[in-house]
């Protein structure tokens, strides 16, 4: 079999085993699986707003998504783009609400902040990588706590005791009346738009630039950088910073676009966590990351709907989501199938 | 004489691959049997075939003349055949008699019985002359005894016949004797050998027979009393082969390198390195002899920047380069061909394209604004596949799919293609066959008639005698003695390896180590 059909196949037959398993989960718990299903693809596709609102939730994935990916192809394992995403959300919402500029002013300097924050919280673990050799897991995991509590007692200064921020100026939000008559009134904004292009960043970086060469050289093989005279640390601060300014700007897009506010939150928003498997699923490289978060996305969004229109409980319903992506991810098993299946073929 | 084992017509398949086509290989009980073939022509392949670790798709294998199915390597353990693998399968902080037991200790009441064990290990160690302590720790002892170690595993697991990969790769030359040795004690206590090897002189003095391979095939059974070094190298690589290699008498020329009492500690802080002087000139390619570990690695990582210097200075044609990062000093006019082309050398997993303009992506005219022009990376690795001979697909191909011999020709071309004032060269021919040894040795001396200056670091003294103009010895982090190949023997420079100082001028002064003087 040509690699080609192999690499168009292995995702579809996934998807399909992970939809199977699925509907026998739903038909042990005592659910209709074709009710759930329908359920799905109408939370997902239905009508207009719900394509708008999968979309939209598509847009902070395919950041976090890039974030990890970013990282990754420099051989570091950002664990940490939850709280770079945080700690942007509450930058950008910030600047946001604190004052009113013209918009060509106000919304590109929220978003800079926000990827300013991330930035700096990608730069601390990337430091620690470089100077001192402190594994970035450990590091980025206690950067996450940090982002959550600490924005969290910002929040509460910043709105003076409540647990949410006053909504941002209109000139600093991403909202789309474009968007929104397109999609009867969801809350797509033009941060997609933006999320795209990050994507195309990410591939310019990586296969265009001296930089990228030497982030991917980086990512391979220390020493070898190293000889070729690398400076091996400042590649592993800047992957860091540049993985975490995506991040920022994930956080960005809830903060201007999604909520236009930021409020104190009990526990971790898991998108961040979310774009390890993104970027997973990706392979690592910008288009890939746009296949993953729009299956991360759509699953997600779409699955909102099951518990009300087939009325499968959400627990269920977060079981059903997790063994689809399992199957999609655990598709080199699939490959490894096709391969044997082949061989035999030729050995007859 | 009796057949101990017999390979007959073995062919096996990777895919479209052929790596073993038709190879019979017959073993004569209490013979050493050379297996002899370029890297890649399937030795290994052959050998795990027989050790059960892959299936052949052709041919039989029968031990003591009956057929026999070697599905794993314990049915191959249990026909006698035991293999002493080329990287030792020892654990590191374990003592030889844990070692040895490992996988199949011997119990009483549940427990591991070690007194027992080391017992029998000993008892094996002095019937074989092999002199093993069963109880040394394995990172305590030299490579030489760790082998030995090895040895001692397959026998006493029962061994009859003992396969060797490549055994000397690591030893020094008063180990390689030594091996020899121990090899001619086993066939005397009635085990025999297979011995894979791709070093003539090693099989002219150890082995009985050779069967020569080459691509996947077999090109036949020689005894080696009726052949030569010539026949045997020709019959490997299909044409002939130059030995010795041809050059000109050197031209030195101003002085490149130039190193003034350096001191270099390693990580523990250990000086490896101990005031250093040396200098290299053009037009001359300056060998460095010595045992692994005597501050060679150091050394080089020194000049090229990859290490700091704790003091003294190193020059490259007159410029200060001492403790610059390593980029200042290529850009300085160094080229490196480094000792360990998988962790240095190459990015493997970068198509060879890119590993070819790893120091140069940077430069117009690959690079402008720091967009890179990726078109340009191909157009130059291509020039330097084709100069260099370098066989691969493509500049897409990664690196690791290349073979050894072809990732270092790559690396030459790299380096060489910079044409820098100073081309280092460290072990450029391990683990490399006779056609690959010639191709690179003639592009270093190439190197020096173009008026370059040339420094080699080598463990094989063939090496360094064949090829380098003036030989540097190093020994404990200093250079004991500079000499001639044309007025020293190798005797000589084993005992100048070793510690030995010789008086200065006693060139031909075995007899004369006795005055022991010092040359610093």
């Amino acid at each position: 079999m040509s690699t080609k059909a192999t690499n168009i196949l292995v995702p579809v037959i996934s998807v399909i085993l992970g939809l199977i398993v699925g509907a026998i989960i739903m038909l042990v718990s005592g659910y209709n699986p074709v009710d759930g299903y329908l359920a799905l693809w109408n939370g997902i596709f239905g009508d207009l707003y719900t394509v708008g609102e999968t979309l939209r939730q598509i847009t902070p994935y395919l950041l976090a998504g890039l974030a990890v990916a970013f990282a990754f192809r420099s051989g570091l394992f950002n664990i940490g783009v939850e709280g770079q995403l945080i700690v942007g959300w509450f930058a950008a919402a910030y600047v946001g609400v604190a004052v009113e500029l013209p918009k060509i002013i106000h919304l590109p300097l929220a978003l800079l902040a926000a990827a300013v924050a991330g930035a700096l919280w990608g730069f601390v673990p990337g430091l620690l990588k470089a100077k001192f050799h402190v594994h970035e897991v450990i590091v980025t995991i206690m950067m996450n706590y940090i982002a959550l509590h600490v924005t969290n007692a910002l929040i509460k200064t910043v709105s003076g005791g409540g647990d949410r921020t006053e909504s941002i100026f209109a000139s600093a939000s991403l909202r789309s009346e474009f968007f929104e008559n397109l999609t009867e009134f969801s809350r797509l904004h033009y941060g997609i738009i933006l999320a795209l292009v990050m994507v195309g960043v990410m591939w310019f970086i990586l296969e265009k630039t001296t930089l990228g060469f030497e982030l991917k050289a980086v990512g391979f093989n220390h020493n070898a950088s190293q000889y070729a005279g690398m400076n091996v640390n400042k590649n592993i601060v800047l992957a860091m910073v540049i993985s975490g300014a995506f991040a920022g700007l994930g956080g960005a897009m809830e903060a201007l676009g999604t909520f236009e506010y930021v409020s104190s939150k009990a526990g971790f928003t898991g998108i961040g966590f979310d774009g390890i498997a993104v970027a997973l699923l990706g392979m690592n490289t910008p288009l890939g990351v746009i296949f993953g978060a729009t299956l991360f996305g759509s699953l997600k969004y779409g699955a909102l709907n099951m518990p009300n229109a087939a009325g499968i409980p959400l627990e269920i319903v977060e079981i059903v989501i997790a063994v689809i992506i399992f199957f999609v991810a655990s598709g080199y098993v699939i490959r490894l199938f096709l391969l044997r299946a082949a061989k035999k073929k030729e050995a007859k | 004489m009796e057949h101990v084992i017999e390979m007959l017509n073995i062919r096996k398949v990777f895919g479209n691959f052929v790596a073993n086509d038709n190879i019979t290989l017959q073993l004569k009980k209490g013979e050493i049997h050379a297996l002899l073939g370029e890297n890649g022509a399937g030795k290994s392949t052959l050998m795990n075939v027989l050790f059960g670790l892959y299936q052949p798709d052709g041919g039989e294998i029968r031990v003591r003349g009956k057929k026999v199915d070697i599905t794993n390597p314990n049915v191959a353990n249990d026909l006698g055949i035991g293999m002493v693998h080329q990287h030792f399968m020892l654990v590191e902080n374990f003592t030889v008699t844990e070692n040895i037991i490992l996988g199949s200790e011997p119990t009483k009441f549940g427990i591991t019985n070690k007194k027992d064990a080391a017992k029998r290990v000993k008892e094996v160690s002095e019937q074989y002359g092999l002199n093993v302590d069963p109880h040394a720790v394995i990172e305590d002892i030299s490579v030489g005894m760790q082998q030995r170690v090895e040895i001692l595993k397959t026998l006493y697991r029962g061994a009859e016949i003992l396969i060797f990969d490549e055994p000397t790769a690591s030893l020094t030359p008063q180990e390689i004797v030594e091996l020899i040795q121990i090899m001619k004690r086993l066939i005397a206590e009635g085990k025999s050998i297979i011995l894979i090897t791709h070093k003539l002189k090693e099989i002219m003095d150890v082995s009985d027979r050779v069967t020569v391979i080459r691509k996947g095939q077999g090109v036949g059974t020689v005894t080696t009393s009726e052949t030569s070094p010539a026949e045997l190298a020709s019959l490997m690589v299909g044409r002939q082969v130059e030995f010795k290699t041809v050059k000109t008498p050197a031209n030195p020329k101003d002085v490149i390198l130039n190193i003034q009492k350096l001191v270099v500690e390693d990580y523990r802080g250990v000086e490896m390195v101990k005031s250093l002087d040396l200098n290299v000139r053009q037009g001359e390619i300056v060998g460095i002899a010595g045992i692994d570990g005597n501050g060679q690695s150091e050394l080089i990582e020194a000049i090229t920047g990859l290490r700091k210097v704790k003091s003294g200075l190193i020059t490259i044609h007159g410029k200060d380069v001492t403790n610059m990062k390593p980029r200042k000093v290529t850009e300085s006019g160094v080229g490196h061909i480094p000792q360990d082309r998988h962790k240095h050398g190459l990015v493997l997993d970068f198509p060879i394209g890119h590993n070819i303009s790893l120091q140069t992506y940077y430069t117009a005219p690959i690079s402008k604004g720091g967009i890179i022009d990726y078109d340009k990376i191909d157009q130059k690795a291509k020039e330097i596949i084709a100069a260099y001979d370098v066989r691969t697909q493509g500049p897409h191909e990664p690196a690791r799919a290349l073979s050894g011999g072809n990732q270092q020709k790559a690396i030459i071309g790299r380096e060489v293609d910079r044409n820098p004032e100073l081309l280092i060269a460290a072990l450029p021919t391990r683990g490399l066959d006779v056609g690959a040894i010639e191709f690179i040795h003639s592009r270093l001396i190439e190197q020096r008639d173009n008026g370059k200056a040339v420094l080699l670091i080598s463990f094989e003294l063939d090496e360094v005698m064949n090829v380098s103009d003036r030989i540097a010895v190093i020994h404990d982090g200093e250079i004991v003695d500079i000499v001639k190949p044309e007025e020293t023997t190798e005797q000589e420079l084993g005992l100048l390896m070793a510690g030995h100082h010789v008086r200065e001028g006693s060139k031909k002064g075995l007899e004369r180590e006795g005055e022991d003087q010092h040359v610093d």
